[in-house]
């Protein structure tokens, strides 16, 4: 097998970059196992003699601490996988602080060289370094590397691959601590090595260190092997601790984090670096920001940039979304005419094609709202959005970066939960990203828009956009509200610090954009793929099964014969051997409307005694608290599926055939002519419809990204119910009050 | 004259006097390098006010005002 070569770098330090200019389209992305942490891997092959390296692209971060779950996956792979040697990518314009993770592997004993990255950008600010000098201080190559050009790149896989072929033992590199630190640090290294406490994973000098730094990880670790000397190193660390706070006024950990800092600082000062001007001198990126995050200039710019996202992404996938729905509506027609009537047949076309269809309809759309965000992202922008906004968000026990993915799902109305669910990847904070996911499929998405206009359409059609607007404040003021609501219940905790960097903006790379787009858009494509074609079926069954009894079906046959026979000969004959797009003339058109008409009053009989209407029905004795009949029951049963269906099986329950949700002028007269139906029951069918279960795709993509399906049957169920509690208020107080009755 | 970090205004530049916090949050601030001895200056703030933006070791750093207040700064 090729040797294994780990990337690893702080974030921004262009390693994703580097890693792509490796390994070319010779990667794939998979998962740590047991957590959402991507892991990327791929195939570096050298050209002139084509020998293969094995790379993985660990996840960013600034230390190995074991307080995030990107830093427990870097030293769990590091340790566990070890890798034979790690490139540790620093970017060379802000040198001091990247070197902190450098340290940290070398205190860990693991093998690295350095690529000095982003030379060029380094060089135009005046910052010169001296490659070799550092080399040789710390021990290890140190390579300087464009990854954006690939500059460096041969010579960087060069002492990779020295070191990977010939491996050595690293002796870990021992820094002082201070005088209060380092004698109880090698009395516990002492200890740790005489009784080869956790030895055979870890070096001892390293197991100490960790117990000063109090890591969870390592203690509890200890704790199981030998609970006894566990409890001993944790004594010393108190004592210790305690001696710092009284005569220093600081704990253990900052005391070594400074004295790793002052290691570096010691290095960097012998020369390896050179300022030709002032560090902190303002450079282009910040004379942007000066501007962009300016008080009444960001949050327009920000206002432009969002709309601008949302145009770039729903207008131009509109065209590429119609010619998959057209490939799907020419796919379904051909083999509707190929296969012989029957159940294969109506499984085919209306179960397995217009379900998977549906889902894979979204592809063009999360494509580009993919690309969009990447340019966002990669250029730096979106870190800004989140500096600008996180006073708000943070109110409801979100974070900043929340933002883009309400905006994705609907946050101005039309866009979709699927894309905006994978948009919190973005998120680096767990609860915030988890209350995040949970919410944003409150937002008015695209598909959800054809209920409303069709209710407000027939019951409002005066105050059609000041109603639109009150949707989309209801639909902030709820995903807010509850995200506050689940933060304080089940996703109790502090807010997640918001330190954070904000880079200096960037030109995306084509390369880097269209690599991240397609990732995810084939992540999607391939899980919700699968888990969909499944669910179509069962949602196809449960609307068909057990269908009409035999009497029933010919008690229909003998009304259409009846129909038949009462019109002359030549006018049923006309109608039988009408072609595509012919006229009929006035007695035949008739009789096709009337034998229309008696399939339509089939059709919903059909839907009445299948399995869907009987739970319609039977929902109907706590459904008739907020005023829903079973016909509106089995249409929101059918939203699960897909929003939009809402409206097209209202259409078969109130036996008007299929409804083309564009078109729904019939279904809106017959809606209000009905009796059962009030303007007080539309704003309560509005209302659950904006609250209720997500759809069956965004479900499956909220379990994937919390990482169980604890949370997508969470979403289910909690929705529902918040939605039915808020219809059946509605209605009730409606009726009690008289108000909105017509 | 030492004062807090979210008392000082923009553009005003400092050294790190303390760093009072342990934990995550306190272990987050020294990733990013705002340990005693550093170097700091105001860069600017959110629409908001909140959170700060700040430049350290040639890089910019945003902190929320709440996660500020454990830092002190020794400015002229």
């Amino acid at each position: 097998m090729a040797p294994t070569v780990a990337l690893a770098g702080n974030p921004n330090s262009g390693k994703t970059t580097l890693f792509n200019e490796l390994t070319g389209s010779r990667q794939h992305v998979g998962n740590y196992p047991g957590v959402t942490v991507e892991k990327k891997e791929g195939t570096y092959v050298r050209i002139h003699d084509g020998f293969r390296l094995h790379i993985v692209d660990l996840p960013g971060t600034y230390s190995l601490t074991a307080y995030s779950l990107e830093e427990v996956v870097t030293r769990d792979f590091l340790v566990n996988q070890k890798p034979e040697v790690v490139i540790n990518i620093v970017d060379a314009s802000n040198l001091e602080r990247n070197l902190y993770l450098a340290i940290q592997f070398l205190e860990m004993g693991i093998p690295i060289c350095i690529a000095l990255n982003m030379i060029d950008v380094a060089k135009k600010r005046g910052i010169k370094v001296n490659a070799q000098k550092l080399s040789f201080l710390l021990g290890v190559p140190v390579t300087p590397t464009v990854a954006r050009s690939g500059k460096g790149k041969k010579e960087l896989m060069d002492s990779a691959s020295q070191i990977a072929r010939e491996p050595h033992q690293l002796t870990p590199l021992k820094i002082s601590y201070g005088a209060d630190i380092d004698p109880v640090l090698s009395e516990m290294e002492k200890e740790i090595a005489d009784r080869h406490f956790l030895t055979d994973t870890y070096q001892a000098r390293w197991i100490a260190l960790k117990y000063l730094e109090s890591d969870q990880q390592i203690i509890s670790k200890g704790q199981k092997v030998n609970p006894d000397l566990s409890s001993r190193l944790k004594e010393m660390v108190r004592k210790v601790s305690h001696h710092l706070l009284n005569t220093l006024d600081t704990y253990p950990e900052a005391m070594i984090a400074d004295q790793r800092y002052g290691y570096i600082k010691s290095i960097l000062k012998q020369g390896v670096i050179h300022h030709k001007y002032d560090r902190n001198r303002l450079y282009s990126s910040d004379r942007i920001d000066k501007v962009v995050t300016n008080r009444f200039l960001g949050p327009l710019i920000m206002l432009a940039v969002i709309a601008g996202l949302y145009h770039f992404t729903f207008t131009y996938s509109g065209l590429p979304v119609g010619w998959l729905e057209n490939f799907f509506d020419w796919l379904g027609s051909t083999l509707s005419a190929a296969l012989p009537e029957g159940m294969l047949k109506s499984l085919i076309v209306s179960g397995i094609i217009d379900g998977v269809g549906g889902v894979l309809g979204f592809v063009p759309l999360i494509m580009f709202m993919f690309f969009g965000i990447a340019i966002l992202e990669d250029s730096g922008y979106l870190a800004r959005v989140a500096f600008m906004l996180d006073r708000i968000f943070r109110i409801f026990g979100l974070h900043g970066s929340s933002v883009m993915a309400f905006i994705v799902s609907g946050g101005i109305a039309g866009g979709c939960a699927v894309p905006g669910v994978m948009a919190t990847r973005t998120l680096k904070s767990p609860r915030e990203r988890l209350a995040t996911l949970l919410t944003v499929p409150f937002m008015n998405c695209g598909a959800k828009l054809p209920v409303f206009a069709l209710l407000i359409a027939t019951f409002f059609a005066k105050y059609e956009a000041a109603i639109m607007f009150l949707i989309t404040l209801g639909a902030w003021a709820g995903a807010l509200l509850v995200a506050k609501l689940l933060r304080v219940t089940v996703i109790k905790g502090a807010a997640t610090p918001f330190v954070m960097e904000l880079p200096p903006y960037r030109m995306p790379t084509f390369k880097g954009l269209a690599i991240h787009t397609w990732e995810r858009t084939w992540q999607y494509i391939k899980k919700a793929g699968t888990v969909i074609l499944g669910l179509s079926i069962v949602l196809w069954a449960m609307m068909t099964f057990p269908g009409l009894p035999e009497s029933k079906i010919r008690e229909f046959e003998t009304l259409r014969q009846a129909e038949t026979s009462r019109v002359p000969f030549a006018i049923a004959a006309e109608l039988e051997a009408e072609q595509e797009g012919a006229e009929l003339s006035g007695p035949a058109s008739s009789l096709k409307e009337k034998l229309q008409r008696i399939d339509a009053a089939e059709a919903e009989a059909g839907l009445r005694n299948s399995i869907a209407g009987r739970i319609g029905g039977a929902l109907e004795t706590v459904s008739k608290w907020a005023g829903f009949d079973w016909r509106t029951n089995i249409a929101l049963v059918g939203g699960f599926a897909a929003k939009e269906v809402v409206v097209s099986t209202l259409g078969t329950a109130y036996s008007l055939g299929e409804v083309n949700p564009e078109e729904t002028g019939s279904l809106s007269e017959t809606l209000a002519r009905d009796p059962g139906w009030s303007p007080l029951l539309a704003v309560g069918l509005i209302v659950f419809t904006m609250f209720y279960s997500p759809c069956f795709v965004s479900v499956i993509c909220i379990s994937r990204e919390s990482g169980s399906w604890k949370w997508g049957v969470f979403a289910m169920a909690f929705n529902t119910v918040l939605a039915f509690v808020l219809a059946v208020l509605i209605f009730q107080i409606g009726s009690a009050f008289g108000l909105l009755v017509n | 004259m030492r004062i807090n970090l979210r008392n000082m205004h923009d553009n005003q530049a400092g050294t790190i006097a303390s760093v009072k916090v342990a934990g995550e949050l306190g272990r987050r601030l020294r990733d990013m390098g705002l340990v005693p001895g550093t170097e700091i200056k105001i860069q600017g703030r959110a629409p908001l006010y909140d959170p700060v933006a700040l430049r350290v070791m040639g890089a910019t750093l945003t902190l929320r005002n709440n996660e500020a207040d454990y830092i002190e700064v020794e400015v002229e």
